[in-house]
């Protein structure tokens, strides 16, 4: 009887416990997520109220971090005198100039920030203090982009969120809000029109236009929180983390000294830097269109040399076209020409390395592909003239056994009529 | 003096019942009527029947089963085989022409009332012969290996899945598994050119035994006609005078073949990649368009029964009504023969309304 007693004790006993350890929990949980601020400011108009929508959407506030966390103050309590008391620690609205070493607060500790994302950098604001923003703002320039101005305040998404402003979709219009922006960048005498022309590039073709994340950005070339142009010595190597080929050949060929002696950056010399048309073949050789007649002269050996790889790009591109017009033209009277227009695919791709191997500036590192494209090209043109023979005799052919079947039918109907008379 | 050719004929007639033949041939008769060019279709399908038979034959020697080499051994007919692109072209064509004629036959000889007594085997065993030309056009479709035809089999192989409980082992046959794969391929070859040819074959044996034994059918107007005024009944021989006259109708069917196949060559289309994506509006043949388009049009649910199996079902009992046509035609103790006459060109309209909506529906 005394056992029985014991174990109904045991039992309540552990219910109990078991109970003050959830509502224990649940209080402590409670006191981490309560975030009171938001009960009047979420009320309160612009430049003060956050909405709760906005809010829930920041990627501080899905990691549980509440307003105090950069504004400071008390949180959990429902008093605004002590929510917002200097003794709770509330600092209020931060001064501009004091941002990035807010931020630096938690970004640069690794400690901390591997409690909410262990493969993110924590050297942002080392980055940041060799840019032009960062140097700037240690001498105390006030104007230049600090965190938020990019990243976003109290709507700051992950980078990865197709929202935020520093996905790489919007990333050039987030830099155009200060870049283009000709009386906000009037002390600092630079050019404002690098958005405008970055807009016609075929960089932002394939990024905005094809959706291509992979397509440079501002920050791809410059940089995001070192952002820094690009010397006139480093341009090829920025461009060759993408164009690695034209990049090595450039490093061979007769220009790349040259442009050095002549203080002229790599690349851009030729392509520009923001408004990076698609290039075409007109670029090369003497023709009005040709960037190489900004330097040379019109009958020096630089021209000259340029000519000829015109010449054999624009032989090879008419050859491929030629075979195309014709090949297209057999399919469409029905002839089978799959196999001559898959090897046309070849001509290209000789086509598309010539175009690459003209960045050495040697007309004979061209004519290794033109020759194999227009090998190519010659066989499937052969191919598209003997399909279209092939259409002609087929006509003709019909046309013969027609004849003949008309003739056998007026013969056979001939010998009827003259069985059934007999 | 006998010439060597009277000689050779001399031994092969004390070897082969030639001359029999030959009488058997001048003795047989042909009706002479308003209808009779309707005579003409069945010669003309089995003329058709005999091109399939020798251009398959012939593509045979170049083509090879298997989803790594059957479109590129179609590419190799259509572009290094000398004459392999008519050879193909016409084969195709052939097909179409031959599924045409079929059901022109089909429907000339239902609404002439050819399949009456004593001709309702007769009838059977034509209606098992459209179904067999049906599997021919359905197992001969994919054999290309192209984009199209792999979607369409895909399509095709799937509608069977829907009957209860049979319908997933019927498409696991016809697939040779859960998907199309070379397996079906090699399936359906081996359907197109020995399992079906040989049962056609029997069958075209066995229906032109009949026509020969029972003879060229009247329709039953002119037969009353004739039998009131014996005088109007008119006959020409089998030969040669109608079989000339069938040379005739060949004759411009190969040519019709001929210019198809030179004018509109038969495309081969992209190889089929079973990971790619299925082309919009994937259709199938257009003799399988009626059925493609009802299927699509049933509603899902009818009575709380799946519309598409209702649809399966419905289309299965048509085939056997249309099988068994010629005992469900009687005169006594009710005249079903209007009624069938009736159905069966609302039925033709049906089709020709749904194969042109199947056409141009997206």
């Amino acid at each position: 009887m005394i056992k029985v007693h014991d174990s109904v004790t045991c039992r309540r006993g552990t219910v109990i416990i078991v109970a003050a350890w959830l509502i224990c929990s649940g209080l402590i949980a409670f006191a981490q997520t309560k975030n009171s601020c938001l009960d009047c400011h979420s009320n309160l108009p612009e430049p003060l109220g956050v909405s709760v929508e906005t809010y829930s959407q920041n990627i501080h506030a899905q990691k549980g971090l509440t307003c105090a966390a950069c504004h400071g103050g008390d949180a959990n309590s429902d008093d605004p005198e002590t929510a917002m008391s200097r003794k709770s620690g509330w600092k209020g609205k931060i001064e501009r100039k004091q941002i990035p070493e807010l931020c630096a607060s938690c970004h640069s500790d690794a400690q901390m920030m591997k409690k909410y994302n262990p493969s993110l950098r924590v050297d942002q604001f080392q980055q940041y203090k060799t840019s032009v923003h960062g140097i700037k703002w240690t001498k105390g320039d006030n104007k230049v982009a600090v965190c938020t101005d990019c990243h976003g305040v109290h709507d700051l998404r992950a980078p990865s969120d197709p929202r935020s402003k520093v996905h790489p979709i919007n990333i050039a219009t987030t830099c155009s809000r200060c870049h283009a922006d000709a009386e906000y960048m009037k002390p600092y005498g630079i050019k404002t029109d690098q958005f405008a022309n970055y807009e016609q590039s075929v960089h932002h073709d394939a990024m905005v236009v094809r959706g291509d994340l992979s397509a440079p950005t501002c920050t791809t070339c410059h940089g995001n929180h070192g952002a820094t142009p690009p010397g006139v010595a480093n341009v090829t190597n920025v461009c060759s983390n993408c164009h690695v080929f034209q990049a090595q050949l450039f490093q061979t060929s007769p220009h790349k000294d040259a442009f050095a002696a002549m203080g002229f950056p790599g690349c851009v010399t030729c392509h520009s830097n923001h408004a990076i048309k698609a290039p075409t073949d007109e670029m090369i050789g003497a023709g009005p269109k040709a960037v190489c007649m900004n330097c040379h002269t019109a009958g020096d050996a630089g021209s000259m040399q340029a000519e000829a790889m015109h010449t054999q790009l624009t032989n090879l591109a008419s050859a491929i076209a030629a075979s195309d017009e014709l090949l297209s033209r057999a399919e469409r009277q029905g002839m089978e020409v799959s196999q001559p227009k898959l090897q046309q695919t070849q001509a290209r791709d000789a086509l598309l390395k010539a175009r690459v191997a003209v960045h050495a500036f040697r007309d004979s590192g061209l004519k290794q592909d033109t020759d194999a494209g227009l090998a190519t090209t010659k066989l499937t043109y052969a191919a598209g003239q003997k399909a279209m023979q092939e259409w002609r005799f087929r006509r003709v052919g019909l046309g013969l056994s027609l004849v003949l079947i008309a003739l056998t039918l007026v013969g056979l109907g001939f010998y009827i009529r003259s069985l059934e008379q007999k | 003096m006998a010439s060597p050719v009277n000689n050779v004929r001399e031994w092969f007639a004390e070897r082969f019942p030639l001359d029999d033949i030959k009488a058997l041939a001048q003795k047989k008769k042909v009706p002479l009527h308003r209808y009779s060019y309707w005579y003409f279709l069945g010669g003309m399908t089995l003329f058709l029947f005999g091109v399939q038979v020798l251009t398959g034959a012939l593509l045979l020697m170049y083509y090879r089963p298997g989803a790594d080499e059957a479109f590129e051994s179609v590419q190799f007919i259509m572009t290094q085989v000398q004459f392999g692109w008519l050879i193909r072209s016409v084969h195709s064509w052939s097909a179409n022409l031959l599924v045409f004629m079929a059901f022109a036959h089909l429907f000339s000889v239902l609404f002439l009332k050819s399949y009456r007594k004593p001709r309702e085997l007769t009838w059977v065993s034509g209606m098992l012969l459209l179904f067999l030309m049906l599997g021919f056009g359905f197992s001969g479709y994919l054999l290309p290996w192209n984009k199209v035809s792999y979607f369409a089999t895909a399509v095709g192989t799937e509608i069977p899945a829907q009957i209860p409980i049979i319908g997933h082992p019927i498409m696991l046959f016809l697939r040779g598994g859960e998907d199309i794969t070379g397996s079906t391929l090699t399936r359906l070859y081996g359907f197109h050119v020995a399992i079906l040819p040989a049962l056609a074959t029997l069958l075209i044996g066995l229906h032109l035994a009949l026509i020969q034994w029972f003879g060229m059918s009247v329709p039953p107007g002119v037969e009353q006609r004739w039998q009131a005024h014996p005088v109007e009944k008119k006959e020409i021989r089998f030969f040669p005078n109608f079989v000339l006259r069938e040379l005739m109708a060949w004759y411009v069917a190969l040519g019709l073949l001929g210019a198809l196949a030179a004018l509109f060559p038969w495309s081969l289309g992209v190889k089929a990649d079973p990971f790619g994506s299925a082309p919009a509006g994937i259709k199938p043949e257009w003799y399988f368009l009626s059925m493609f388009q009802t299927l699509k049009l049933i509603p899902a649910k009818i009575l709380g029964m799946d519309g598409e199996m209702l649809g399966i079902l419905a289309f299965g009992l048509i085939g056997a009504a249309a099988l068994l046509l010629p005992f469900l035609d009687r005169e006594r103790p009710f005249n079903t023969r209007r009624w069938i006459t009736g159905l069966a060109c609302v039925f033709l309209g049906y089709m020709a309304i749904m194969t042109v909506y199947g056409w141009v529906a997206k």
